[in-house]
């Protein structure tokens, strides 16, 4: 069993984000990126189920600051094979674009099951694993929380509001957006992932073309106005606490 | 084609949720700007009856064994096949666990442009996304081509009973449904907790700002003191904090208490979308910039640490 786990690094939203002078793309010049959470789970879900089914984890992510780090910490995790997409990645691309990169990469190589996040926050022309699927031919499942392998079909918990589960079987090859892995993204000491970049090698494979039709023509970007916000409560713990008090008995919660 | 506006509806174990009602208006604002109609798209079986208060000029109604209940592929052939037929000018998908299925896979099959996350209609009919966890918004123009769009809550009210009559019903045939791919073998309902916060007046609610499964504790303390239960964010759920039946937000519980005070939460969309109805929220946030803080009557920008102990005690004084 051969799985393919994707992840892209999508920008901080702790940071402060600013728009560029085209005013139409984020600046990327001083964001810091990080693993778009949801690939995380993703990444994490295949090393469980290779944990469970003695598969071969393969991890693929685009060529972005900081990826060697994320690549090399995905092995220290358990992934068997690291690959990076090298191409014009550094001013971002949308999914359309992405997507049919990785469908390029992944014909090359023999798999049975590609997971990756539901979704990102940055996405803007549809979810990467959808548009894969697609590229691929191969049937997509998003919103999942569990998978279970057997001969030839995964059966998976996709989730729907309220916390209800539908429980489908999938024929296999085929591609999972996954929600949440079924135990948190694991912690790896910073000396396992050293030792990772001594011992694991990352593979590049060059993209020649990057094609975002299908994307939306974007005219502007901006940060949403913001209509009332909250009245700020200040001053000390005391002061504030005893505002705070006073609302809950306004309100007749206390 | 045509300059109508098509909504694929959703529909779960014979329930119309919001997000169906949502697209609906958003739809008609669309179709304002193109002059076509605002059509229906509805897949089920025996279930036209579910179509009876849509705000739509008509519905198209597809019915077949396989598609009584939702599953991507068996739908995608259905669409796939209506949409490159009848060539609309935009089809709308709920931006949810059924809607994110499609709107990527048709935008490859039909060859056709995608919009996500769209929240609302600009004045001339564009589209206006929101991204960034809801710090970022992008407009773009409607395409000249069909264009498929996935639309967020937030928006337009999910209002159901705007119809006088109910719009005209149109049966058309299903396509053969063979090959399927994926099957639903059963739905799991949610475990019942130990409590229902949907249905609670005073929620604390806590997320990743919480820091430590320990610190849950704090968060109960005030729970507690106040006469409320403690409610979270996806992550602190997802982390095994807190369990499912706890979680407030798009894959959680909608909930509407009299009282909704959150400790650490940013206030993603998923999780707004949840918390619309609270008749107060008050958050507490560290990042000044944290969305919550555009939805919250109250907020407070601290450390949750230096506040909440000295809160629980202000507390237990006031009621002596």
């Amino acid at each position: 069993m051969n799985i393919t786990a994707l992840f892209k690094l999508v920008p901080d939203l702790v940071e402060e984000l600013e728009i560029d002078d085209s005013g139409t793309a984020l600046d990327m010049e001083w964001l810091r990126l990080i693993i778009n959470e949801f690939d995380d789970h993703a990444v994490e879900e295949a090393i469980l189920l290779k944990e469970r089914s003695e598969a071969t984890v393969t991890v693929i992510a685009p060529d972005n600051e900081g990826v060697d780090d994320v690549l090399y910490t995905a092995a220290a995790r358990g992934a068997d094979r690291l690959i990076q997409l090298m191409g014009d990645f550094e001013d971002g691309v949308n999914n359309h674009a992405l997507a049919r990169a990785v469908a390029e990469t992944i014909k090359g190589i023999q798999t049975d099951l590609i997971l990756t996040g539901v979704q990102a926050h940055d996405d803007l022309d549809g979810s990467l694993g959808p548009l894969l699927a697609e590229y691929l031919n191969m049937p997509y499942i998003g919103y999942v929380s569990g998978v279970e392998l057997s001969d030839g079909i995964a059966v998976v918990k996709k989730e729907y509001p309220g916390g209800l589960i539908g429980e489908m079987e999938v024929k296999l090859p085929a591609v999972l957006g996954i929600q949440a892995a079924e135990e948190p993204p694991r912690y790896v000491a910073v000396s396992k992932v050293r030792m990772a970049m001594k011992t694991a090698s990352i593979e590049e494979l060059e993209i020649a073309d990057l094609d975002p039709s299908g994307g939306p023509e974007i005219s502007r970007m901006f940060q949403p106005e913001v209509g009332e916000r909250a009245t700020m409560i200040t001053g000390d713990e005391d002061e504030i606490a005893a505002r705070l008090v006073e609302i809950f008995k306004e309100i007749g919660a206390l | 084609m045509n300059q109508d506006i098509y909504i694929v509806v959703e529909h779960l174990q014979g329930q119309v949720p919001d997000i169906s009602f949502t697209m609906l208006a958003a739809g008609r604002a669309l179709a304002d700007s193109t002059g076509g109609d605002v059509v229906g798209v509805l897949l089920g079986n025996n279930a036209q009856g579910l179509a009876g208060n849509f705000a739509a000029d008509q519905v198209f109604y597809i019915d077949h064994p396989m598609l009584a209940e939702f599953t991507s592929d068996a739908y995608l052939i259905v669409l796939a096949q209506l949409i490159s037929e009848k060539q609309p000018r935009a089809v709308l998908f709920g931006n949810t666990s059924i809607g994110a299925d499609l709107a990527s896979v048709l935008s490859v099959r039909l060859d056709v442009p995608l919009t996500y996350s769209c929240q609302t209609i600009g004045e001339n009919g564009q589209l206006i996304s929101q991204i960034c966890g809801g710090k970022i918004m992008a407009e773009s123009p409607l395409s000249d081509e069909t264009t498929l769009i996935t639309i967020i809550p937030g928006g337009y009210k999910p209002e159901q009973d705007q119809v006088s009559a109910s719009p005209p019903i149109t049966q058309l045939d299903a396509p053969a449904l063979d090959d399927l791919r994926i099957t639903l073998k059963q739905y799991i309902e949610p475990e019942a907790g130990d409590v229902d916060i949907s249905k609670e007046p005073i929620l604390i609610s806590v997320g990743r700002g919480i820091s430590n499964e320990d610190n849950i504790e704090l968060a109960e303390e005030l729970a507690e003191a106040i006469g409320g239960v403690v409610s979270a964010s996806r992550p602190v759920v997802d982390l095994g904090w807190l369990p499912t039946s706890r979680m407030v937000g798009k894959s959680g519980q909608k909930v509407k208490p009299k009282l909704y005070m959150t400790l650490g939460i940013s206030g993603a969309p998923e999780h707004i979308e949840g918390i619309a109805d609270s008749e107060m929220i008050i958050a507490i946030n560290s990042d000044p910039t944290a969305p919550i803080f555009d939805v919250a009557q109250y907020g407070v920008e601290i450390d949750l640490f230096d506040l909440v102990e000295v809160l629980i005690d202000k507390v237990n004084e006031a009621k002596g």
